[in-house]
């Protein structure tokens, strides 16, 4: 049984220039465990998807359609206040930029202490604060620093405690939406090594966003790529660096420097991505695509099973 | 030998550069205390850029390479210390000096939505150098801004001239920009992040563009990036910068095969692989990058070092050339 389950979900936003197609057709499960990256880059609708697994996408954003399930429950059918035993509880969201999240008048310990006994109001103050302590220490930092207010800590540290609130309750499956872009590469792998030992402990599945399709490889077991609303490719890790199907997918592995080769050839994928207010008709992709058909501004291609585990949504697949 | 003089012609020479800014004080601190702090941004920092040559400054936010970068084209007065350009030098050119040295050095900032003006159309904005240096005007002008357009690949030109920036994607402005960096033929063009906020797919495009622009104008570049990977890819030379100092300096090939600094061998170890589950074997530093306002004694790494040695936190390592164009700040080597 998957703990998380989404059909052909659908998110629109309704902007005074017309509705916006932010996502379309997006279906996958995911197991109790598991990593799964979301690679695409900006405007794909990566955070959009995860934001809509917490019914949080902004206003004008509407889901417009599909089901997401979490353990066989449909969350889009449940009341607003029956949501709140679904945030933070079973499935918990780390945002890019730390400083936003937390408040700045508000100690770290508050922090926990409020998510702890809203959502466990039988749990003392005491206790709750035992907890937090006990959280600190596993992100290592000191837990005195419960004392400290938010500015009082490096960028680092912030993103190590929004790791720290998201895991607190427990949860199934926390989503991270790039929770290190706005960090150094040093403290970046750091944190990310937290993440992941963290997620090992506790048991989580990991719903990892970002647009750096080499920290997704290294760190994922899955892997969704996105492209202006759509899901253009599903495969394990090592099958989507071996053998990328999607001509989007290939075009992004070739565009990314790698430290470890000499002499590496990067080439580019002409043209930008789609204007979302107006995007090409049939497949999205079509208009820089080096393989494109007759059928690709006409239709847009079905999601297709190519290989085991792999699905790919392009016309040079299938019969 | 013709070959060997071209080598030689250094066209960016920057020796014991420093840049501290004063830290403002409360009312309060001023009564109580005269000593002023200072953000050691920069702090002696020696290297040259040889002509036709991509030298990159990297290293972590805060480590002061774009201050370095804003001192090479004098948008900031050095508080000491020596910059040549050519034969010249510039460090402390005022007024109508500096203004015709700016024909000769650009820069290329790393936001394009915040480095052309919204209420200007693209061709205005690209081409006002050219009236500003009094190069061209009127029709004249149109015809260069179209030309350059066509370079950076806005095609075409006619199409964009008339556009506004909000118009355009985050890739274009970026061309935009670059073309105005070239439109007065400069010299030297400093380049602070111009991939870093652009989606990955296009990165290429901007880069293989400037890689161009070296070749078919003779462009010199002093790129800055945080991204090893993109320094990798276009560099010939790299110096890493730690706390306003450059620790490590060399041919990108030497750099990256046998990084000699600890620090150097850390910063590489922490890039991601585009690989699937790789046993990387990180080396792990302690703690985070210290305040600029109070660096540590001797090597300003030692704190977080894995090799320190006791002489370490009492006398700084100078940058020495452990062999041939390879430069180390380091006691160990």
């Amino acid at each position: 049984m998957p703990l998380l389950e989404i059909d052909s979900l659908a998110v629109d936003y309704r902007t005074s220039r017309g509705a916006v197609h932010a996502l379309d057709d997006v279906s996958f499960s995911l197991h109790k465990g598991e990593t799964l990256g979301l690679a695409g880059e900006s405007g794909s609708g990566k955070s959009t998807l995860g934001l809509s697994i917490m019914r949080l996408v902004p206003y004008p954003g509407v889901i417009v359609k599909g089901q997401i399930k979490i353990d066989e429950t449909d969350i889009l059918k449940l009341p607003e206040s029956e949501m709140r035993s679904i945030r933070a509880v079973k499935v918990a969201y780390i945002f890019q930029d730390p400083m936003t999240s937390l408040n700045p008048v508000k100690k770290i310990g508050a922090h926990f202490v409020e998510l702890i006994r809203t959502h466990e109001p039988r749990t003392s103050e005491k206790e709750a604060v035992e907890r937090a302590k006990n959280v600190l220490k596993n992100l290592g930092l000191l837990s005195e620093r419960i004392n400290d207010y938010p500015h009082q800590f490096s960028g680092g540290m912030r993103q190590r405690i929004m790791i720290g609130l998201a895991i607190a309750l427990n949860p199934d499956l926390v989503i991270a939406d790039e929770p290190t872009t706005a960090l150094d590469v040093i403290v970046q792998a750091k944190t990310l090594d937290l993440l992941e030992d963290l997620r090992k402990i506790y048991g989580m599945a990991l719903i990892f966003i970002s647009h750096d399709l080499s920290i997704i490889l290294e760190r994922c077991d899955k892997i969704i790529v996105m492209y202006a609303g759509h899901m253009v490719e599903y495969a394990t890790s090592p099958d989507l660096h071996k053998a990328p199907k999607h001509p989007y997918t290939q075009g992004l592995l070739q565009s990314i420097p790698n430290i470890e080769l000499s002499d590496q050839k990067l080439s580019a994928i002409p043209g930008s991505p789609p204007n979302m207010v107006n995007p090409p008709k049939g497949c999205p992709f079509w208009p820089r695509c080096p393989y494109a058909m007759e059928i690709c501004p006409v239709k847009v291609p079905p999601l297709i099973v190519s290989g085991q585990n792999h699905l790919v949504r392009c016309f040079l697949y299938g019969e | 030998m013709a070959n060997k003089v071209f080598m030689l012609s250094e066209i960016v020479k920057v020796e014991n550069l420093k840049k501290y800014f004063p830290v403002q004080k409360s009312f309060l601190e001023q009564l109580l205390t005269r000593k002023m702090s200072y953000v050691k941004a920069v702090d002696d920092v020696t290297f040259s850029i040889n002509k036709r040559e991509i030298f990159t400054l990297a290293g972590e936010s805060g480590c002061g390479k774009t201050t370095t970068g804003r001192l090479v084209v004098r948008l900031l007065k050095p508080t000491s210390g020596q910059i040549y350009f050519r034969d010249q030098d510039i460090s402390k050119l005022e007024g109508e000096r500096l203004r015709l040295l700016r024909r000769k050095m650009q820069i290329v900032f790393q936001d394009p939505y915040a480095s052309l003006n919204p209420r200007m159309t693209v061709g205005d904005a690209v081409g006002h150098p050219l009236e500003i240096h009094g190069v061209a005007k009127g029709e004249e002008k149109e015809k260069i801004v179209l030309d350059v357009f066509d370079q950076v690949g806005l095609t075409p030109p006619e199409q964009f001239l008339n556009l506004y920036p909000h118009q355009l994607s985050g890739g274009q402005r970026q061309r935009a920009a670059l073309a105005r960096s070239i439109i007065l033929k400069p010299e030297l063009i400093v380049a602070d992040e111009p991939v870093s906020m652009i989606d990955v797919s296009l990165r290429t495009t901007i880069i293989d563009l400037m890689l161009n622009f070296r070749k078919e104008l003779g462009l010199t570049y002093l790129f800055i990036t945080h991204d090893l990977a993109v320094a990798k890819y276009i560099s010939d030379r790299i110096a890493i910068m730690y706390l306003g100092k450059i620790i490590e300096m060399g041919s990108k090939e030497r750099l990256f095969l046998s990084p000699t600094h600890p620090y150097t061998q850390a910063l590489l170890s922490a890039i991601p692989v585009p690989e699937p589950k790789r046993e990387r074997k990180m080396i792990d530093l302690k703690g985070e990058v210290p305040s600029a306002i109070n660096i540590p004694p001797g090597c300003r790494f030692h704190p977080r070092c894995p090799d320190k040695k006791s002489e370490c936190a009492i006398k700084e390592p100078q940058l020495m050339e452990t062999e041939k164009d390879h430069f180390v700040a380091c006691h160990s080597n």
